[in-house]
Protein backbone atom coordinates (compact mmCIF):
# COMPACT_ATOMS: atom_id res chain seq x y z
CA UNK A 1 0.00 0.00 0.00
CA UNK A 2 1.49 3.42 -1.09
CA UNK A 3 0.03 5.33 2.28
CA UNK A 4 2.58 3.23 3.79
CA UNK A 5 5.55 4.70 2.53
CA UNK A 6 4.15 7.92 3.72
CA UNK A 7 3.69 6.60 7.45
CA UNK A 8 6.28 8.85 9.26
CA UNK A 9 7.83 6.79 12.51
CA UNK A 10 8.24 8.70 16.12
CA UNK A 11 10.43 6.95 17.68
CA UNK A 12 9.44 6.12 21.38
CA UNK A 13 9.78 4.18 24.42
CA UNK A 14 6.16 2.53 24.32
CA UNK A 15 5.22 0.69 21.99
CA UNK A 16 1.05 0.21 21.23
CA UNK A 17 1.49 -0.36 17.40
CA UNK A 18 -0.14 2.78 17.14
CA UNK A 19 -1.17 4.26 13.66
CA UNK A 20 -2.66 7.99 13.73
CA UNK A 21 -4.62 9.35 10.79
CA UNK A 22 -4.36 13.01 11.24
CA UNK A 23 -4.68 16.50 9.36
CA UNK A 24 -1.80 18.85 9.30
CA UNK A 25 -4.38 21.88 9.92
CA UNK A 26 -6.55 20.40 12.76
CA UNK A 27 -6.40 20.72 16.31
CA UNK A 28 -7.21 18.20 17.64
CA UNK A 29 -5.12 16.25 15.94
CA UNK A 30 -1.80 18.58 17.18
CA UNK A 31 -3.42 18.05 20.29
CA UNK A 32 -3.23 13.95 20.12
CA UNK A 33 0.31 14.03 18.66
CA UNK A 34 1.61 15.90 21.77
CA UNK A 35 -0.07 13.66 24.04
CA UNK A 36 1.62 10.59 22.47
CA UNK A 37 4.77 12.29 22.25
CA UNK A 38 4.29 13.33 26.49
CA UNK A 39 3.77 9.88 27.18
CA UNK A 40 6.94 8.63 24.95
CA UNK A 41 4.91 6.31 22.64
CA UNK A 42 6.62 4.84 19.76
CA UNK A 43 4.33 5.42 16.73
CA UNK A 44 3.44 6.06 12.95
CA UNK A 45 1.14 8.93 11.55
CA UNK A 46 0.00 10.27 8.24
CA UNK A 47 -1.30 13.83 7.71
CA UNK A 48 -3.63 12.56 5.44
CA UNK A 49 -4.65 16.24 3.90
CA UNK A 50 -0.83 16.26 2.54
CA UNK A 51 -1.37 13.04 0.54
CA UNK A 52 -1.77 13.66 -3.58
CA UNK A 53 -5.22 12.69 -4.61
CA UNK A 54 -4.88 8.98 -5.44
CA UNK A 55 -3.22 8.16 -1.50
CA UNK A 56 -5.57 10.14 0.16
CA UNK A 57 -8.45 8.01 -1.12
CA UNK A 58 -6.53 5.16 -0.36
CA UNK A 59 -6.06 6.49 3.44
CA UNK A 60 -9.65 7.46 3.41
CA UNK A 61 -10.36 3.74 2.27
CA UNK A 62 -8.24 2.71 5.17
CA UNK A 63 -9.46 5.02 7.54
CA UNK A 64 -13.28 4.16 6.85
CA UNK A 65 -12.98 0.83 7.55
CA UNK A 66 -11.93 1.26 11.35
CA UNK A 67 -13.93 4.64 11.49
CA UNK A 68 -17.00 5.37 8.79
CA UNK A 69 -17.42 8.92 9.57
CA UNK A 70 -13.94 9.52 8.46
CA UNK A 71 -13.27 12.03 11.24
CA UNK A 72 -9.97 13.14 12.41
CA UNK A 73 -7.69 11.98 14.48
CA UNK A 74 -8.26 8.66 13.94
CA UNK A 75 -5.84 5.72 16.16
CA UNK A 76 -5.95 2.62 14.87
CA UNK A 77 -4.07 0.08 17.36
CA UNK A 78 -2.11 -2.89 16.53
CA UNK A 79 -4.82 -3.38 13.56
CA UNK A 80 -7.65 -4.47 15.54
CA UNK A 81 -9.25 -1.71 17.00
CA UNK A 82 -9.38 2.04 16.68
CA UNK A 83 -10.00 5.54 19.17
CA UNK A 84 -11.88 8.54 17.04
CA UNK A 85 -11.06 11.36 18.43
CA UNK A 86 -8.84 13.40 21.00
CA UNK A 87 -9.92 11.02 23.82
CA UNK A 88 -7.19 11.94 26.65
CA UNK A 89 -7.82 9.01 28.74
CA UNK A 90 -8.27 6.57 26.36
CA UNK A 91 -4.97 7.30 25.01
CA UNK A 92 -2.90 7.48 28.13
CA UNK A 93 -4.92 4.02 29.38
CA UNK A 94 -3.90 2.86 26.09
CA UNK A 95 -0.11 3.39 26.62
CA UNK A 96 -0.62 2.54 30.78
CA UNK A 97 1.02 -0.72 30.67
CA UNK A 98 2.95 -0.49 27.53
CA UNK A 99 6.87 -1.09 27.33
CA UNK B 1 6.23 22.26 7.29
CA UNK B 2 3.21 22.24 5.51
CA UNK B 3 2.20 25.93 6.80
CA UNK B 4 5.26 28.07 6.80
CA UNK B 5 4.15 30.19 3.90
CA UNK B 6 1.56 31.35 6.46
CA UNK B 7 2.83 34.12 8.68
CA UNK B 8 2.48 34.36 12.01
CA UNK B 9 1.39 38.45 11.19
CA UNK B 10 -1.51 36.74 8.82
CA UNK B 11 -2.13 34.69 11.86
CA UNK B 12 -2.22 37.41 14.16
CA UNK B 13 -4.44 39.68 11.94
CA UNK B 14 -6.87 37.45 11.20
CA UNK B 15 -7.21 36.92 14.69
CA UNK B 16 -8.22 39.91 15.72
CA UNK B 17 -10.59 40.37 12.68
CA UNK B 18 -12.47 36.97 13.48
CA UNK B 19 -12.15 37.79 17.37
CA UNK B 20 -14.21 41.11 16.51
CA UNK B 21 -16.56 39.75 13.87
CA UNK B 22 -17.22 37.27 16.35
CA UNK B 23 -18.14 39.42 19.35
CA UNK B 24 -20.06 42.24 16.94
CA UNK B 25 -22.61 38.76 16.10
CA UNK B 26 -22.64 37.58 20.18
CA UNK B 27 -20.48 34.29 19.66
CA UNK B 28 -16.93 33.92 21.01
CA UNK B 29 -13.38 32.22 20.00
CA UNK B 30 -11.87 30.00 22.01
CA UNK B 31 -9.88 31.95 24.98
CA UNK B 32 -6.93 29.15 24.54
CA UNK B 33 -5.39 32.01 21.96
CA UNK B 34 -2.41 29.41 21.08
CA UNK B 35 -5.09 26.75 20.39
CA UNK B 36 -7.28 29.23 18.78
CA UNK B 37 -3.92 30.83 16.67
CA UNK B 38 -3.10 26.95 15.45
CA UNK B 39 -6.88 26.60 13.78
CA UNK B 40 -6.82 30.14 12.29
CA UNK B 41 -3.62 29.06 10.80
CA UNK B 42 -4.84 25.77 9.40
CA UNK B 43 -8.00 28.06 7.78
CA UNK B 44 -5.71 30.35 6.23
CA UNK B 45 -3.42 26.98 4.99
CA UNK B 46 -6.90 25.98 3.51
CA UNK B 47 -8.13 28.72 1.83
CA UNK B 48 -4.58 29.01 0.42
CA UNK B 49 -4.62 25.69 -0.85
CA UNK B 50 -8.61 25.16 -1.99
CA UNK B 51 -9.53 29.12 -2.30
CA UNK B 52 -12.25 28.85 0.45
CA UNK B 53 -11.70 28.22 4.35
CA UNK B 54 -12.46 24.65 4.96
CA UNK B 55 -12.51 23.47 8.47
CA UNK B 56 -9.06 22.83 9.73
CA UNK B 57 -10.42 20.01 11.68
CA UNK B 58 -12.39 18.08 8.51
CA UNK B 59 -10.87 16.47 5.24
CA UNK B 60 -12.24 18.56 2.59
CA UNK B 61 -12.39 17.52 -1.09
CA UNK B 62 -11.60 20.84 -2.56
CA UNK B 63 -14.56 21.24 -4.69
CA UNK B 64 -15.86 23.99 -3.13
CA UNK B 65 -20.17 22.92 -3.54
CA UNK B 66 -18.87 19.81 -1.90
CA UNK B 67 -17.10 21.89 0.75
CA UNK B 68 -19.91 24.45 1.05
CA UNK B 69 -21.20 23.24 4.69
CA UNK B 70 -18.22 22.70 6.61
CA UNK B 71 -16.70 26.49 4.93
CA UNK B 72 -15.75 28.10 8.71
CA UNK B 73 -18.47 29.19 9.96
CA UNK B 74 -20.02 26.07 9.17
CA UNK B 75 -23.31 24.68 8.62
CA UNK B 76 -22.96 22.48 12.14
CA UNK B 77 -21.64 25.70 14.71
CA UNK B 78 -24.68 26.37 15.97
CA UNK B 79 -26.05 23.49 16.65
CA UNK B 80 -22.66 21.93 18.66
CA UNK B 81 -22.66 24.62 20.63
CA UNK B 82 -25.93 24.88 21.62
CA UNK B 83 -25.11 21.08 23.06
CA UNK B 84 -21.69 20.65 23.38
CA UNK B 85 -20.46 24.64 24.19
CA UNK B 86 -18.13 24.42 21.61
CA UNK B 87 -18.35 23.84 17.59
CA UNK B 88 -16.29 21.19 16.02
CA UNK B 89 -12.72 22.41 15.69
CA UNK B 90 -13.20 24.31 18.83
CA UNK B 91 -12.80 27.56 17.32
CA UNK B 92 -16.17 29.26 18.60
CA UNK B 93 -16.79 28.25 22.09
CA UNK B 94 -20.13 29.10 24.43
CA UNK B 95 -20.66 32.02 27.22
CA UNK B 96 -19.75 29.14 29.49
CA UNK B 97 -16.36 28.01 28.08
CA UNK B 98 -15.20 31.51 27.58
CA UNK B 99 -15.62 32.36 31.26
CA UNK B 100 -13.76 29.21 32.02
CA UNK B 101 -16.66 27.63 33.40
CA UNK B 102 -16.07 24.65 31.64
CA UNK B 103 -13.39 23.00 29.07
CA UNK B 104 -13.51 22.82 25.89
CA UNK B 105 -13.50 19.49 24.36
CA UNK B 106 -13.46 16.80 21.25
CA UNK B 107 -17.36 16.29 20.33
CA UNK B 108 -18.94 13.80 17.58
CA UNK B 109 -19.00 14.60 14.37
CA UNK B 110 -22.75 15.82 12.93
CA UNK B 111 -21.92 16.42 9.42
CA UNK B 112 -23.83 13.33 7.57
CA UNK B 113 -21.31 10.95 5.69
CA UNK B 114 -20.73 11.64 1.84
CA UNK B 115 -23.53 9.45 1.50
CA UNK B 116 -26.49 10.89 3.13
CA UNK B 117 -24.78 14.44 2.04
CA UNK B 118 -25.20 13.44 -1.47
CA UNK B 119 -28.92 12.28 -1.22
CA UNK B 120 -29.66 15.93 0.61
CA UNK B 121 -27.98 17.97 -1.78
CA UNK B 122 -30.16 16.10 -4.24
CA UNK B 123 -33.58 16.49 -2.05
CA UNK B 124 -32.66 20.24 -1.42
CA UNK B 125 -33.34 21.45 -5.28
CA UNK B 126 -33.85 25.44 -5.51
CA UNK B 127 -36.18 24.53 -8.08
CA UNK B 128 -38.38 23.16 -5.82
CA UNK B 129 -39.65 26.90 -4.58
CA UNK B 130 -39.53 28.50 -8.48
CA UNK B 131 -43.26 26.80 -9.86
CA UNK B 132 -44.40 26.88 -6.13
CA UNK B 133 -47.60 28.74 -5.47
CA UNK B 134 -46.97 31.28 -2.68
CA UNK B 135 -49.22 34.07 -1.22
CA UNK B 136 -46.29 35.71 0.05
CA UNK B 137 -45.09 39.22 -1.54
CA UNK B 138 -41.48 38.15 -1.37
CA UNK B 139 -39.52 34.90 -0.95
CA UNK B 140 -38.18 33.90 2.99
CA UNK B 141 -33.76 32.94 2.48
CA UNK B 142 -32.51 31.37 5.80
CA UNK B 143 -28.52 31.47 6.48
CA UNK B 144 -28.27 27.85 6.83
CA UNK B 145 -25.05 29.21 9.39
CA UNK B 146 -27.40 30.89 12.01
CA UNK B 147 -30.70 30.85 10.99
CA UNK B 148 -31.66 34.21 10.01
CA UNK B 149 -34.24 34.77 8.11
CA UNK B 150 -34.66 38.08 5.72
CA UNK B 151 -37.71 38.66 3.20
CA UNK B 152 -36.71 40.06 0.20
CA UNK B 153 -35.95 39.21 -3.82
CA UNK B 154 -32.27 37.24 -3.19
CA UNK B 155 -30.37 37.17 0.40
CA UNK B 156 -28.21 39.36 1.31
CA UNK B 157 -24.38 39.31 -0.13
CA UNK B 158 -23.35 38.50 3.37
CA UNK B 159 -25.20 37.72 6.44
CA UNK B 160 -25.62 40.38 8.93
CA UNK B 161 -25.48 38.35 12.15
CA UNK B 162 -22.60 35.50 11.08
CA UNK B 163 -20.93 36.79 8.12
CA UNK B 164 -21.25 33.78 6.03
CA UNK B 165 -21.68 34.30 2.69
CA UNK B 166 -24.76 35.09 0.28
CA UNK B 167 -24.23 30.70 -1.02
CA UNK B 168 -24.97 29.72 2.29
CA UNK B 169 -28.69 30.96 2.08
CA UNK B 170 -31.55 28.66 1.31
CA UNK B 171 -34.96 29.17 0.61
CA UNK B 172 -37.09 28.82 3.72
CA UNK B 173 -40.44 29.88 2.52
Amino acid sequence: MSVKKHLKHVKGKKKGGITLYALSTCGWCKKTKGLLNDLQADYHYVDVDLLADDEQAEAVAEITKWNPECSFPTLVIDNSRCIVGFKEQEIRGLLKDAE
Amino acid sequence: MPNREISEAQVDAEYQRLKAEAESGGYHLNPDVAFTKDLIRGLLANEARYGHGACPCRLASGIKDDDLDIICPCDYRDPDLSEYGSCYCALYVSGAILRGEKAAQAIPERRPPESERRGMKAGRSPRHFTTRETSLAYPVWRCKVCGYLCAREEPPEQCPICKAKKERFERFM
